[in-house]
């Protein structure tokens, strides 16, 4: 076991800890407003403060854990339930109109720039995490189509793969069958480090409005308020802060950990 | 080489014509009116049709989209519903801040990210690799937007050598604008040169374990002179990918520090277009960015081929 | 004094054990070979002579090389011997250049670097010309040159400062037997102009034959034998030695076999590939990699398929398993099609690279009943059948339970064929199939054939650019170049007396041990 694997995987795992532990326990009711105790800094009733509204952050933090997972995995999956089929089929049509076409459509969508493509969809459609779900998703779609055909292009080479043909086997069976296996490792590190670009997307967009609404918290719209705020409180901007920031480090330690002890020799697409 | 650019050039411009008709398409499905948005619910229906008329929007949507395309081949971009001002003048104006910043940003992302990476390669495995790559995942990990609040609470509220927020302008001299964009450059560029050493550093590492690598240290080359003679050049490629992609990050990421820091930018017109269903200004914006990232991307391939002889003389 | 002395070296990489107590010494003008298989330590010598070793090797002992001792020396003065009174040329030709500097860039480096005095272009053409590549410009980049000349460009950098040792590791491993025979004969012709040592590593006894004047042989990094080259291969005195001579010239007993029915037709056989658009609006041309090729293949036939790399061999075998569209002619197995998927049953195939043809994730019985996939319906007595095939190429049944990363690489042959048997195909496709093994293994594995033959009548085609193996191994053969097969007949016709310039050109330039040993 190495320790970029240990600490990646303890951070990622606290925050999952606290977001599945939300649901059944806070210290304080998140959305409870209490101003009389607002703008309190960390002390031991309030372990994070308060904010304006004198709503407990540590709460708050909590829940917002919930927000910013549902939201990456989602997109992830979207991500990887698209993208990975394309990718296999792109591979297997290496050259081919398929590939051309696949690859092509993929540029296209890394010239946009994700987060403006983001914010026009938010924009247009409504804000909200749904919204905000599928702007970040379809930019993972040609990210693991990449990885997933750039993974697999090599394996179509190898014989093993031209002795499955040889026992007859279709270009969707060998893909499921012997690609897909092989590409694994690849796909969960590639999914690791999509997560946390996730985590750090939904935070920008919340962070302008676009994403989750109120009364649904999330990480961004509390830097959003405590922007306002931050000569008088910083604690209110630094305490997500580091959430957001100790969570990234947690899943990209993870995804290198997990890249180091599953195949020395993978790459990864890292943007 | 000539086909090569010729080749490149030419899906650049396929590029450009399928993004305006994404960009196009997703406007026109946008619920709500803007006719309607613009004078509100009230308005009668026959000042509503004069206006659609007057703003196009009565005609085919085929023909708006050439019109579209058209105008802006030739600088126009239209009229904003809002203020009834040419986008173009609009646009122009808020360039002047994006762009730069832009630029800043890269530039300063450049100049921390590659000593950076070339160290951490050069000394791969001992302390100094190790704290650099171990800083650089921090740097990736922080949202510029929160480390651009961090900044302002430093530099500008306590130290108080900045100021928060507002652009000064360019008339009031380069120093003085240059300045009151270098907070929000460093919030944008610190997190990208993390990931730009990054890569620098593994491009670097993959080079050094070429073949050719070890024929040049065979010649007599030291470590160090191998890798600035031979190393450096190879590991380009995969840097200037990187390099490419970033512009187009830095001027999106910039959309958000310009929140930040109050920042007459694109990213300000946008956000104000889009409360004021002022579609037109979007679109164009929009357009504009896509623009610039093809654009880029058209010359980070054009570098390749300056970089790498093999792909001269293919395709 | 030797120019080259190595004393007593020991070598550890990160604790391992990797050369022990090798001694070995090069006069100036001579020529030493060093042989060995895989695992060996002979690549680990040469690197260690130049002191290029992988980070953390510690090396005890002693290397002189014209009065320096390496081992004691610091980095800064062997990067000033290096290049120098050293040069080394490597295997892999396609790779050892730096693919964004012109060849004249990267030959006149080594002379800027030591003769800072000398026109260095100038001498980088001079030394240019001597490797034979006059007619190339020193503006030329690595990728617009053949393999071959590559491995000139290599030579010319090791030599532009006329070193006094020349070290080349596998240095015609990579390339094909005619080039190989030129490069031999450079290299060759180099160090006794020169009066330069050359220090040649290399696995190929035959090529060992050809060039050198004394020989190590190698093993488990430990010096086996040394000794005069004439002397040492007509008398072995140690086992090892004499087992490496007799796989290396190993003969197997093929089995007579009933050559009745024609099996495999190949007719008029076209396989053109479209090359990218030279200009714009022009037709793409095209290249025809299998021209107008005609055989037959009857049942109980052993047939060889040579020639060297580009010929065509590998497109005609997967046109060959129907893996490949052919625009002409047509190749059919006992009268039908192969593209048919009612064919593919009755051919399978046995690769060439023992670690690539098995999916690493899966347990070896699912991998050599894969082709049990062609049947209408899977065996009842799967395990069985696969206990037997292991069984039939030398492995035990309970080997099926374990993945294929726990097998060598000649157990991995064994497998591949075990797969290949598995439902009885009428023909055999081995493509390569023993390249990529050492020469002993190489041995077992086509005896293993043999006995398969004298077992199950095989019927098969076996592609290879070794005309020592394909001699021994098949009936009959056919020479390929450019598409097309320029001379078929009997194996011993063809190799006693062939016909066609090409092939007696093959013939030649493939290096032989004596014939007097074993």
């Amino acid at each position: 076991m190495n320790r970029t694997l240990i600490i990646g995987g303890i951070l990622s795992a606290l925050m999952l800890v606290a977001a599945l532990a939300s649901f059944v326990w806070t210290p304080f009711d998140h959305s409870a407003m209490n101003i009389p105790e607002r703008l309190q800094t960390p002390n031991g009733t309030h372990w994070f403060g308060t904010d304006h509204f004198g709503r407990d952050l540590f709460s708050m933090i909590m829940v917002g854990a919930r927000t910013s997972i549902a939201v990456a995995c989602v997109a992830v999956g979207i991500g990887i339930g698209l993208g990975v089929p394309l990718g296999l089929w792109a591979a297997a049509r290496q050259g081919g109109w398929v590939d051309e076409v696949i690859m092509r459509g993929n540029d296209l969508i890394f010239a946009f720039p994700s987060l403006v493509i983001a914010i026009l969809i938010t924009a247009i459609f409504g804000a909200g995490a749904i919204n905000a779900i599928i702007a970040i998703g379809i930019f993972n779609i040609p990210v693991f189509a990449r990885v997933t055909r750039g993974g697999a292009l090599p394996l179509w080479a190898r014989e093993f793969i031209l002795a499955a043909r040889v026992a007859g086997k279709g270009a969707a069976r060998i893909s499921v069958e012997h690609i897909l296996p092989n590409i694994a490792n690849l796909l969960i590190v590639q999914a690791t480090i999509q997560f946390s670009l996730g985590i750090l997307a939904e935070a920008a967009l919340s962070y302008v409005g676009l994403g989750a609404q109120p009364p649904t918290p999330s990480w961004g719209r509390m830097l959003a308020d405590a922007q306002t705020l931050v000569s008088i409180a910083p604690h209110m901007a630094l305490v997500p802060g580091f959430a957001i920031i100790l969570t990234v480090l947690g899943l990209n330690l993870l995804g290198d950990g997990l890249r180091d002890a599953l195949d020395p020799k993978l790459r990864v697409t890292r943007v | 080489m000539l086909r090569y650019t010729f080749k490149r050039l030419l899906s650049l411009i396929v590029s450009l014509a399928i993004a305006s008709l994404v960009i196009f398409a997703v406007i026109e499905v946008a619920p709500g009116d803007p006719a309607s948005f613009m004078l509100g619910i009230n308005a009668a229906e026959d000042t509503l049709a004069a206006l659609r008329a007057e703003l196009g929007l009565d005609q085919p949507k085929w023909q708006r989209y050439l019109a579209w395309v058209g105008g802006m081949m030739q600088g126009d971009f239209g009229t904003s519903y809002q203020y009834r001002t040419p986008v173009s003048e609009m646009i122009a104006d808020r360039l002047w801040v994006s762009l730069p910043l832009a630029l800043y940003a890269l530039t300063l992302s450049t100049l921390i990210a590659f000593p950076a990476g070339i160290y951490a390669a050069s000394r791969r495995g001992k302390a100094g690799d190790v704290s650099v790559m171990g800083a650089t995942q921090i740097g990736v990990a922080i949202p510029n937007f929160w480390f651009a609040m961090i900044l302002v609470l430093i530099f500008a509220i306590n130290l108080r050598w900045f100021s928060a927020g507002g652009f000064t302008g360019w008339d009031e001299g380069v120093w003085a604008a240059m300045k009151s964009l270098t907070l929000p450059a460093i919030a944008l560029a610190l997190p990208q040169a993390a990931i730009l050493a990054r890569v620098m550093r593994s491009a670097l590492l993959d080079v050094l374990d070429e073949d050719f690598m070890r024929t040049a240290r065979a010649k007599g080359l030291s470590r160090a002179q191998a890798l600035r003679r031979h190393g450096l050049r190879n590991a380009m490629i995969p840097v200037l990918t990187i390099l490419g992609l970033q512009f187009s990050f830095l001027l999106a990421g910039g959309i958000i520090i310009e929140q930040v820091f109050y920042l007459p930018g694109l990213g300000r017109l946008i956000f104000q277009s889009i409360s004021a269903r002022d579609l037109i200004v979007v679109e164009s914006v929009t357009m504009l960015l896509v623009f610039a990232v093809i654009t880029v991307n058209f010359l980070v391939d054009l570098a390749y081929a300056a970089v790498d002889p093999r792909l001269r003389a293919r395709t | 004094m030797s120019l080259l002395d190595i004393r007593n070296l020991s070598l550890s990489i990160t604790g391992t054990l990797i050369l022990q107590d090798v001694s070995l010494t090069l006069e100036a003008g001579e020529v030493v070979a060093v042989t060995g298989e895989s695992g060996s330590g002979k690549s680990m010598t040469a690197l260690a002579v130049m002191q290029l070793l992988p980070s953390g090797a510690e090396a005890t002992g002693r290397i002189t090389l014209d009065g320096h001792d390496l081992l004691m020396l610091d980095e800064a003065t062997l990067c000033t011997l290096r290049g120098d009174l050293v040069g080394m040329v490597f295997q892999e030709p396609m790779t050892a250049l730096n693919p964004v500097q012109t060849i004249g860039a990267q030959v006149s480096e080594t002379v800027r670097l030591h003769r800072p005095d000398l026109d260095s272009l100038k001498r980088a053409r001079d030394v240019l010309d001597r490797v034979g590549l006059q007619a190339i410009p020193l503006t030329r980049y690595p990728h617009e040159l053949s393999g071959g000349q590559r491995q000139r460009v290599v030579i010319a950098i090791a030599i532009a400062c006329g070193p006094k040792l020349l070290i080349a590791d596998e240095p015609t491993t990579a390339l094909d037997v005619t080039t190989q025979a030129q490069i031999l004969d450079l290299l060759k012709q180099l160090a006794a102009e020169d009066g330069m040592g050359l220090l040649m590593i290399t696995h190929d006894l035959a090529v060992v034959a050809e060039i050198a004047d004394r020989i190590t042989v190698m093993r488990g990094g430990k010096v086996v034998e040394a000794g005069d080259t004439p002397a040492l291969l007509a008398a072995p005195k140690h086992p090892y030695t004499q087992a490496l001579l007799a796989a290396s010239n190993h003969r197997v007993d093929l089995p007579d076999s009933n050559k009745d029915t024609p099996l495999l037709q190949v007719k008029n056989v076209v396989r053109d590939y479209t090359l990218p658009r030279t200009r714009l609006f022009a037709p793409a041309g095209t290249h025809r990699a299998v021209d107008h090729v005609s055989f037959d293949i009857r049942r109980g036939e052993r047939v060889g398929l040579v020639g060297e790399s580009g010929c065509g061999k590998s497109t005609l075998t997967r046109a060959i398993l129907g893996l490949e569209p052919v625009q002409g002619g047509s190749i059919t197995l006992d009268g039908t099609p192969v593209t048919d998927s009612s064919v593919r049953r009755k051919m399978q195939v046995v690769f060439q690279d023992p670690y690539g043809s098995f999916n690493p994730r899966h347990l070896v019985a699912r991998l050599i009943s894969e082709p049990f996939h062609l049947l209408d319906t899977p065996p009842k007595d799967r395990d069985a059948r696969i206990a037997a095939a292991l069984n039939d190429v030398g492995l035990s049944p309970e080997d099926a339970q374990k993945y294929p990363h726990q097998f060598s690489g000649g157990q991995r042959q064994r497998l591949a064929i075990a797969r290949a048997l598995i439902i009885r195909p009428e023909l055999v496709i081995f493509d390569e199939a023993v390249s990529a093994l050492d020469v002993s293994v190489r041995a077992q594995i086509l005896d293993l054939i043999a006995d398969l033959c004298r077992q199950y009548d095989l019927t098969y085609l076996f592609i290879s650019h070794d005309l020592s193996v394909v001699r021994t191994i098949t009936d009959r053969v056919m020479v390929m170049q450019r598409g097309r097969i320029v001379e078929q007949g009997e194996t011993e016709a063809v190799f006693g007396a062939a016909q066609h310039p090409y092939t007696r050109q093959l013939i030649d330039a493939a290096p032989t041990l004596p014939e007097a040993i074993t």
